[in-house]
């Protein structure tokens, strides 16, 4: 690996400022003392305050919260489950049904949206919390797959049948020796799971109904009328917390690494 | 192991994939070729397409295209040095960088788009700054080049990080085996690094041509309604004047449309059908 040169790193820089920018605007704006989104009235925190008395703010983004941990988790269960029975498959089956899921992965959101919806009325279901959660666990299950299926591919098998021949019974050998084997995969398909759900508007949009409504819902019928800064405080509470998490699980990895090389060289 | 019986693990999934993403696509074709006839039955038409074929759709259908190609064409030169920096760089600079493009992502879609406004809108704060040197303002948004240029924004990341995948798997002795034949820079970056990169690229203006040519939000936003696409016309059929068939026949064209680029796509992409794990 080479070091990057200047004239990169400034590309680079420019191309991550382009994307923060906007971001930035919001957190700066969260603290102004007037409503406007340009002018600066000085410090103030009336924001926060607003948003935490906000009642309708703080369900929509429980609901946001609920719908996307409970769509992670269950897509997460049903695809890992279906990884590992579809391993043992002929590959002509197997690759017919991942060629099923890759479609919510390459259709237009939109059209994933209609389609619902013309089926949950079809259906004569009421449009609410629960076709919402069916929605978002019917587009989080291809990235699950996606992201188990090439550690069930690289899976040693005579590691589960030796095992088996130790006198495990199945369920033993696959809670102990094929999950924690499988483990990132499905670590990082639930993540991807949720945050797709977090961050999905228009399958939401079209599937939910009956005053239910998630985060980016409430910002949509927001933004037709303007924006009340209120919402710049919860992004920018958002921003900070998924910073951490994120500078945190970072740091961690890199640590690992480090002390990893360390023992290499001893 | 049993195999029979563990395939049957793949059943939940097989079933929900049935009953929530096939029967779904076919009821929409069958809505798109249908209309309700003068006894409240629905009877088969083609009327639907018919009446997309007509002068106001197909403008805004060409529109819609013409603008994701624009942004896709735009994500790819802008992200392209991007990626192929971070891969060559050192695992720290990657590492930083990356978590710097995946930020924007966890942000809300809308808000990011909104915020946009604030800063582009005729007393934004763009306009501010230059109305303090005396500059005259400037009408940035609700034009195809704001509508582009919010789709570039939303979806640039989507088009970084398939390519800086793809190409951290490249082996350097590959580089250094082309220098050593005397390949000059240029050389080795065009007849070694992009033909590596296809895949990537590949995946790359799929996840950002896609969204792209569908939205609906971007374009009503920056767009604020005047440069409307054809995610909007579905959109409008849905929410607004309830014509699901004529709104099912759109969302069918916009499918072969997407299909039918995949299957170009994956045509100039050589790897085998065992590698993606799909057919199409």
């Amino acid at each position: 690996m080479k070091k990057t040169s200047v004239l990169g790193k400034i590309y680079v820089g420019l191309i991550v400022a382009f994307l923060q920018l906007p971001i930035l605007c919001l957190i700066v704006y969260s603290f102004n003392e007037s409503k406007s989104r340009a002018v600066w009235q000085g410090f103030s925190l009336k924001w926060y305050q607003a948003l935490f008395q906000d009642s309708e703010m703080i369900t929509s983004l429980g609901t946001t919260l609920l719908c996307a941990f409970l769509a992670a988790i269950i897509s997460t269960i049903i695809a890992t489950v279906a990884a590992i029975g579809m391993n043992s498959m002929r590959r002509f089956t197997s690759t017919s049904i991942m060629t099923v899921a890759y479609i919510p992965m390459l259709n237009a959101d939109i059209v994933t949206g209609v389609s619902l919806l013309i089926l949950f009325t079809m259906l004569k279901m009421e449009l609410g919390f629960a076709t919402l959660l069916l929605s978002h666990i019917t587009f989080c299950i291809p990235y699950v797959l996606f992201s188990v299926m090439p550690k069930i591919r690289q899976f040693d098998y005579s590691k589960f049948e030796a095992a088996l021949d130790l006198g495990a019974t199945p369920g033993l050998a696959m809670r102990k020796i094929m999950i924690p084997d499988i483990m990132p995969g499905i670590v990082s398909g639930f993540f991807m799971a949720l945050t797709l759900s977090i961050d999905d508007f228009i399958v939401s949009f079209f599937t939910t109904g009956n005053g239910v409504q998630n985060l980016s819902i409430k910002i949509y019928t927001m933004a037709k009328r303007g924006i009340s800064p209120t919402i710049n405080a919860l992004s920018t509470i958002m921003y900070l917390v998924i910073l951490a998490i994120l500078l945190y699980t970072n740091l961690r990895s890199m640590n690992q690494d480090k002390q990893k090389n360390r023992k290499g060289t001893n | 192991m049993k195999k029979q019986k563990s395939a049957l693990l793949a059943l939940p999934m097989a079933i929900w994939l049935l009953v929530f993403v096939l029967i779904p696509i076919g009821v929409i074709v069958y809505y798109g070729v249908t209309v309700t006839g003068p006894d409240g039955n629905l009877v088969f038409s083609l009327s639907n397409f018919a009446r997309f074929a007509d002068e106001t759709y197909l403008k805004v259908f060409l529109r819609s295209i013409k603008i994701a190609l624009y942004a896709t064409v735009i994500c790819l030169v802008l992200g392209y040095p991007v990626a192929y920096i971070c891969a060559r760089g050192t695992e720290r600079f990657r590492t930083i960088v990356m978590l710097l493009l995946m930020l924007p992502m966890w942000m809300n879609f809308l808000l990011r788009t909104y915020a946009w406004l604030s800063i582009l809108e005729n007393s934004g704060l763009v306009n501010r700054i230059l109305g303090q040197f005396g500059i005259e303002r400037i009408q940035f948004l609700y034009s195809e080049g704001s509508v582009i240029f919010g789709t570039v924004y939303n979806f640039l990341p989507f088009m970084i990080l398939p390519i800086q995948n793809v190409l951290l798997k490249m082996d350097d002795s590959l580089l250094e085996a082309a220098y050593d034949l005397g390949a000059t820079p240029v050389q080795r970056f065009l007849r070694i690094v992009v033909p590596f990169s296809v895949p990537g690229v590949i995946s790359g203006i799929t996840m950002t041509f896609v969204p792209s040519v569908t939205t609906f939000v971007v374009s009503q936003l920056m767009g604020g309604g005047k440069v409307p696409l054809v995610g909007d016309i579905i959109e409008r059929q849905f929410r607004v004047v309830s014509d699901w068939h004529f709104g099912s026949a759109v969302s069918v064209i916009v499918m072969i449309v997407i299909i039918s680029m995949m299957v170009l796509m994956n045509k100039v992409d050589k790897s085998d059908v065992d590698e993606r794990g799909v057919i199409l």
